[in-house]
């Protein structure tokens, strides 16, 4: 319970007099907090915009950067390749996920939790792992081409160019929409649908006119957080060596002409805005709209059990995705024990010589994705906790700003995150000369900066649920602000602090976007990144497989691990209340 | 008014039979041999305590549930075996169930727009519906931005504007407060009589029911108790469920008795009636008497029961007594005039009642 005995220790100070003003203890923290912000979040992204909106050498503004941009070939096709392949990724992530939604929650059917389960799988792999895999299923040598060539004579070029991004990029976000989507799906009351029958209303016409309608608002929020990810997404589109995308170029620019070279900047401002404009219009879009019908004592959506023909077809069209969306992960596995794995539809043979020499002499990888990912998400829940105490139990002047300021980081690329790091921490040197930019701690504040809005929704979901007469019942009886928070409301917010820790450790743990900029040595360097220098040689791709595999296999664990436990804290409190 | 009645009423108003249905979840028997026949144009009422069927039978009723066995006719024609969106029986949900992403004239048009009725007899048939309703100037709100009453009419208004053959209530009084659930029923019961369509409305209120329905049917545990209009169930409850829900009841037991030619019933505290001769009582049977049916006097009395006041509810226009005879306690309502006497506590009664009220009920 470290994480809660920091948390207290940064409440300890609270004043106990009701909230009606600001305790000075509550000042130093919301300044604290702001401090971290503005140091970590906001001046490393102020530092993008400012080189890209200025002159080289003189620091006058211009626009000229941008006409440049406007300008090179390169960068105007790259933007509309990335365009392409996130739209193209969100359609196709869409014919993934709406028969899968669909299916599950409107049918009496014989493991729909088993597929919404294993359609969470593919989150947890980073994508660009899943790359490599989909290259040997699915590319010009592949097993699924060898086998055509060999049949029927032709191949399909799945893989070939952007192909190959969107198709691994669907596979390995679609969940985003099944989740959300299937949400809103349940959220229907199915009185909603009965009065449309009562009506006259049945079939189609009755999914095109209410059900659908009313499952839009998840549907966009998957699909926007879909086309923002993929837009932004860096190390897929490297690993396929496709370059002529934005977030590739700008990661080129700046590792290759170096961190002065502005246009690097002006992509990252491009991104940026090309982030806030989709959540823009999704929010634009979601308004008003807040279409969750469950009503007191009604059920969810409509389950009828099918007819034998709709039965076939449904397994069928579950199996077919399920299998498409599992590739990946069954391809790695099979890699990460095969001796040799080229141009035949199966490995050669088997060998465990992969994941000896991963525990052996990568072992550094793994230590510090745990050391990196454990850290960032402490930071995050700390944060989180703080920064949702702040804001809904105090009267705190410009609460909400931190507020904001935290969730703004939604908005920023892991890649422009990065780029910014190097850039406002190059020229700060410490004591022995080494830049702060490439200490191995910037790494980790970076993580917890990336996946900061996620912990924060966590524990502000959590704090929201205490009824605050809980903590009124507590201060009635004698117990101070102090040790109100600590033996009231930390305890009952266990649950979303620890939800919100394994979300941030999680997707850390697999996070390259940012790392790739900043890891400077291999001594620190993550698993993200182990990863991805081994998935660039051949010979790497067995112990990259492997390393792989151990990924997955902790990014797993720990999301059943935290389930279970929330779970069980639910349960407890359940039988308490 | 003639003319919008006339947009929305219905020519002729269907009658509706319900023989033999049987309904089971698994071994649970919900809904257990009811039969019912309900008249065209008629108001009538489901009364029961919660659980007891009566929304299983509205959702049989309109297609969403499955019977076991039975059928349901309406004006003739049996409809078990279509689907709900065939059934042209307009149900009002209990929790209104308007799509919140459709204005209230969208909400409104709905079911005409899937008949397939042509655009302008639409927006002519919505505007109708929508005045009758009191609502015309909310055509273009979402639901969400409607009170709870106002959402109820929206309801109201989506299903009669299609002129279904049976109208049906699922408590759709049940979200609003109290005061605007008088109200609402009062406009209920006109709006009903106006269009002259069967209508069916579930409640569990009997005060609800008794204010506004022609008859209504008691239901406990999945069977019809007794149906009747409100007056003879009250007066003359067929078995003890009905006379309990239905207001308070004195439900006094004792012995038969005969002597010589009278008969006579003795409450265990030895209180005496004699019965009429020729009444038919079983012997088993328990005396029943509303509370009003009593009347209350200072001091004892030769030919009444002697009782002693144990507790005063002064309740505005009655005020309700706590007696106490030898051995069973009843309650007396007597009505209440300013400056009328009241009996205190402790003080003695006698006790008398119209041995015509009286109803004899063994079960
Ligand atoms: N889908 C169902 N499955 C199993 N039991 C049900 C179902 N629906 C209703 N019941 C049971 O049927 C009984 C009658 O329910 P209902 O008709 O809703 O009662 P009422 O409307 O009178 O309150 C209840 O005991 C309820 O638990
Ligand atoms: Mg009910």
């Amino acid at each position: 319970m470290d994480q809660a005995a920091t948390a207290q220790a940064s409440t300890r100070s609270f004043g106990s007099q009701k909230m009606a003003r600001a305790t000075l203890g509550q000042m130093v923290l919301a300044l604290f907090i702001a401090l971290f912000l503005l140091g970590f979040l906001i001046f490393p992204v102020a530092t993008v915009l400012y080189v890209a909106f200025t002159e080289k050498g003189t620091g006058a503004f211009t626009l000229i950067n941008f006409i440049d941009f406007a300008r090179t070939d390169l960068f105007v096709r790259s933007f509309w390749n990335s365009f392409y392949v996130s739209a193209m990724s969100v359609v196709l992530a869409s014919v993934f996920a709406l028969p899968l939604a669909y299916i599950t929650t409107r049918f009496t059917f014989r493991g729909a939790g088993l597929i919404q389960t294993l359609g969470f799988l593919p989150l947890i792999m980073p994508p660009f792992v899943g790359a490599v895999a989909m290259l040997l299923l699915f590319g010009r040598n592949g097993s699924i081409n060898l086998l055509l060539d060999d049949w029927f004579g032709f191949k399909i070029p799945f893989m070939e160019g952007l192909n190959g991004v969107i198709l691994v990029q669907s596979i390995h976000y679609f969940p985003f929409i099944l989740i959300n989507l299937s949400a809103s799906l349940r959220n229907i009351d199915r009185a909603m649908e009965e009065s449309a029958q009562n009506l006259g209303s049945s079939g189609f016409r009755l999914f095109r006119r209410i059900v659908f309608p009313l499952a839009m608002p998840g549907y966009l929020a998957g699909a926007s957080l879909v086309f923002v990810k993929v837009f932004d997404d860096l190390a897929t589109p490297l690993l396929l060596n496709v370059k002529d995308m934005l977030a590739p170029q700008a990661y080129l620019r700046v590792t290759s002409i170096g961190i002065a070279d502005p246009m690097g900047y002006v992509i990252s401002v491009v991104l940026i805005v090309m982030s806030v404009l989709a959540m823009w219009l999704s929010a634009c879009a979601m308004k008003g709209r807040d279409y969750a019908t469950v009503q007191r004592g009604g059920g969810g959506l409509m389950k009828r059990s099918m007819n034998r023909f709709e039965t076939i077809v449904a397994y069928g069209v579950v199996t077919l995705i399920l299998l498409l969306v599992l590739a990946p992960h069954l391809a790695l596995l099979l890699l990460s024990f095969a001796t040799v794995w080229s141009f035949s539809p199966l490995p050669d043979a088997y060998t465990l010589a992969h994941y000896s020499r991963v525990f052996g002499e990568s072992f550094v990888y793994i230590k510090n994705t745990f050391l990196y990912a454990s850290l960032a998400g402490l930071i995050d829940v700390v944060l989180g906790v703080a920064i949702s105490y702040l804001v809904l139990r105090t009267k705190l002047i410009g609460r909400e700003w931190l507020d904001f300021m935290a969730s703004a980081a939604l908005a920023i690329p892991g890649v422009v995150l990065g780029i910014g790091f190097l850039r406002a921490f190059y020229g700060v040197t410490l004591w022995n000369g080494q830049p702060l930019a490439t200490v191995w701690i910037m790494i980790v504040i970076a993580l917890a900066i990336r996946r900061l809005p996620y912990a924060l929704r966590a524990c502000y979901a959590a704090l929201q649920q205490i009824s605050q007469s809980l903590e009124e019942a507590a201060e009635n009886l004698g117990a101070n602000k102090a040790r109100t928070v600590r033996r009231i409301v930390l305890p009952l917010m266990t649950g979303g602090i620890v939800a919100g820790f394994v979300t941030s450790f999680s997707t850390a743990a697999v996070e390259l976007s940012a790392t790739l900029m900043l890891v400077q040595s291999n001594s620190d360097a993550p698993l993200a990144y182990g990863l991805y220098v081994f998935m660039q040689s051949p010979a790497g791709r067995g112990p990259g497989a492997a390393l792989g595999v151990i990924a997955v296999i902790l990014v797993a664990v720990c999301s059943w691990a935290s389930h279970v436990l929330i779970e069980r804290t639910q349960k407890a409190r359940g039988a308490t209340s | 008014m003639t003319s919008l009645h006339h947009a929305v009423s219905h020519a002729h108003a269907s009658n509706l039979e319900i023989s033999d249905v049987h309904v089971s979840y698994g071994q649970n028997a919900v809904l257990k041999n009811v039969n019912l026949s309900i008249k065209p144009g008629e108001f009538f009422a489901f009364l029961g305590p919660s659980g007891c069927g009566k929304t299983t039978l509205l959702r049989l009723i309109a297609g969403f549930n499955q019977a076991n066995r039975g059928s349901i006719k309406v004006g003739g024609k049996d409809i078990s075996a279509l689907p709900p969106w065939r059934r042209d029986v307009g149900m009002v949900f209990q929790s209104y169930a308007l799509w919140p992403h459709l204005n209230v004239a969208r909400n409104v048009a709905f079911g005409l727009e899937e008949r397939g009725v042509p655009k302008a007899e639409i927006t002519k048939r919505v505007q109708a519906a929508l005045d009758l309703v009191g609502l015309s100037d909310y055509a273009q709100r979402l639901p969400s931005q409607l009170s709870g009453g106002q959402q109820q009419r929206v309801a109201l208004a989506r299903t009669i504007v299609i002129e279904p053959k049976i109208l049906l209530l699922d408590e759709p009084l049940s979200n609003l407060d109290a005061k605007m659930r008088v109200e609402v029923r009062r406009e209920l019961r006109d709006l009903q009589q106006r269009l002259g369509v069967t209508t069916i409305f579930v409640t569990h209120d009997q005060e609800e029911a008794n204010a506004i329905c022609d008859r209504m049917a008691v239901m406990n545990e999945g069977i019809i108790q007794q149906v009747g209009t409100p007056r003879e169930l009250y007066e003359r409850p067929a078995n003890l469920f009905v006379a309990n829900f239905l207001g308070h009841a004195n439900v006094l037991r004792g012995a038969m008795g005969e002597s010589g030619h009278d008969r006579s019933f003795t409450l265990r505290g030895g209180e005496r009636l004699m019965i009429r001769e020729g009444a038919h009582i079983p012997d088993d049977a328990r005396l029943v008497l509303r509370p009003q049916a009593f009347s209350l006097a200072r001091g004892t009395a030769n030919g009444s029961w002697t009782g002693t006041v144990q507790d005063v509810e002064f309740l505005g226009a009655i005020i309700r007594y706590r007696v106490s005879l030898n051995q069973d306690d009843i309650l007396v309502d007597a009505s209440f005039r300013p400056g009328d006497e009241v009996y205190a506590p402790g003080e003695q009664v006698s006790v008398s009642f119209d041995s015509s009220s009286a109803v004899w009920l063994s079960q």
